[in-house]
């Protein structure tokens, strides 16, 4: 099982957590395309290797936090909370 | 040699049967093709095939990254159905088990469609409900479905439980008696048999690392074959690479409404038969059927996270064993055998993308999600349509990439069969 550290209560098992998706999504201009907003509602990088997303620890603090992990291998690179930018030790981030 | 499957070649073969063709020619690639296919998978292979016979187009490639058939198409549940809510969805599965139910025949290879039918169990009054709306809705699109009470389900499959202590009392269901499992590496070896007579090549173990482009057009593919790099040209492409298709969708520069998930299956040890039908509990997250070598077979819902790693969540299996001690208590002693994943194309709409995409000359075939081994000759129809005319396949229009921002989602409720 894979093991995820909430920000605020340390290294929890993967049962306790939801994964929320793709984090720090930009909302485009209310008058941009419908192409535009149907890219920003659906249209997703989708990587293979580094995502950075968001997840919710639902069967604990209820807390939404930040996670860098790589889709391949499942590893956890980094965490972060909601209100902080992402670390900048991360080597590269798709976007 | 001999290449037509029958009882007349069967017994007529030499002795230890050495006269029997390969099934389908080893190919070496040429440098141009009418049409390169993208993954070697039932979608990829059932295009080629579709393309050679409905259309006459059989200067055509399949180019797979692994073997034939070695990704979804043989880590899935098997189970072709058509129980779907919407006029769309109902009239493009319903097409694809029709062409399952002639498949044996139409491609002379023992796909071993059984259709012995699939059941949705309900366990509460809010379940029978949409029980019934359910099989309703399908019954208004022609197809077959009939609700069911709590003795005709017990009557169907009286190892499930009907305990005065079970947590989920089964109270009624409905059944589509058409729907049932089929051979997974059948399918996938049957149109790559009959696609490479029509003169389709069958390229195994090539990679597809980017396209070659002409202008804004996709001309061809760059490719990896043991470790050779190289290059095929087109006049079309089509991609069929299910959970992969974000990442042959970034080699042509655009991006795609999918995110991919394991979804993971398993198997116990081979019994006697226990099991004769399909049985699925939205309410618990499984299903269940029992493979003519007697194993069970077991799937249930997508892991929880993205993820492109070929092997499932413990959390998960975890709850899928639950919830089959629950239902079948009789099967708790059972050992499993064997567990597996395969990396699925979700779509927030639950429906699959068939046709072109925004960058000329490549069409795609791709977010069937948890459901596309039901689908793959419709799919390879279809894709094999737009390649061949350049229009979309009328079954296919509802389906395209334009629906996310033109907002006509066909939002399949009843496409995953249990909650996602």
């Amino acid at each position: 099982m894979m093991r995820l550290t909430c920000p605020w209560c340390g290294p929890r098992p993967e049962s306790e957590f939801h994964c929320g998706g793709t984090t720090g999504i930009q909302r485009p201009p209310l008058d941009c395309s419908d192409e535009t907003w149907g890219r920003y509602l659906f249209g997703r990088e989708n990587p293979i290797g580094l995502h950075a997303e968001r997840w919710r620890h639902t069967y604990g603090c209820s807390q939404w936090f930040n996670a860098l992990r790589d889709t391949q291998t499942h590893a956890v690179h980094a965490v972060w909370r909601m209100t902080e930018p992402m670390p900048e030790v991360i080597p590269e981030v798709p976007r | 040699m001999r290449s037509r499957y029958s009882a007349w070649n069967l017994f007529a073969a030499a002795p230890g049967h050495g006269d029997w063709a390969p099934a389908w020619r080893d190919a070496e690639p040429k440098p141009r093709y009418d049409v390169v296919i993208i993954g070697g998978g039932g979608h990829g292979l059932a295009t080629a095939y579709y393309l050679a016979k409905n259309h006459g187009i059989r200067n055509v490639a399949v180019v797979e990254k692994g073997w034939i058939g070695g990704g979804n198409t043989g880590r899935n549940t098997t189970i072709v159905r058509s129980n779907y809510l919407y006029p769309e969805s109902a009239r493009l599965y319903d097409f694809s088990v029709r062409l399952y139910e002639d498949l044996s025949r139409e491609l002379n290879f023992n796909v071993m469609f059984s259709q012995r039918g699939v059941v949705t169990l309900a366990h509460s009054r809010h379940d029978l409900d949409n029980v019934s709306r359910w099989a309703n809705a399908m019954r208004f699109n022609g197809i077959d479905a009939d609700v069911l009470d709590a003795a005709q389900v017990r009557a169907l499959a009286p190892r499930l439980n009907f305990g005065p202590d079970a947590r989920f009392p089964i109270l009624g269901g409905f059944i589509q008696h058409r729907a049932g499992p089929a051979r997974h590496d059948a399918v996938a070896w049957s149109y790559a048999r009959a696609a490479s007579a029509l003169g389709v090549d069958i390229l195994q173990n090539c990679a597809v690392t980017g396209f070659v482009m002409q202008g804004e057009r996709v001309a061809g593919v760059k490719t990896l074959r043991g470790g050779v790099a190289g290059e095929i040209r087109a006049e079309q492409v089509g991609a069929a690479v299910a959970g992969h298709s974000s990442v042959i969708a970034k080699m042509a520069g655009f991006t795609l409404p999918v995110t991919s998930y394991a979804l993971q299956a398993m198997v116990s040890e081979p019994v006697k038969p226990v099991l004769d039908t399909v049985i699925l509990s939205p309410a618990v997250g499984a299903y269940w059927s029992q493979s003519d070598k007697g194993e069970l077979v077991i799937g249930g819902a997508l892991d929880h996270f993205p993820s492109y790693a070929q092997r499932g969540s413990f959390a998960t299996l975890q709850q899928v064993m639950a919830a089959t001690t629950e239902m079948f208590p009789s099967f708790g002693r059972l050992r499993m055998l064997r567990q597996w994943a395969g990396i699925v194309d979700v779509v927030q709409d639950s429906s699959p993308i068939i046709g072109r995409t925004p960058v000329p000359g490549l069409c795609i075939n791709c977010g069937w999600g948890t459901g596309g081994f039901k689908a793959i000759p419709v799919g390879g129809w279809t894709l094999a349509h737009v390649l061949a005319t350049g229009r979309d396949h009328e079954l296919a229009e509802p389906f395209q990439l334009a629906r996310f921002h033109t907002g006509r989602l066909v939002d399949e409720a009843a496409a995953a069969g249990i909650a996602h």
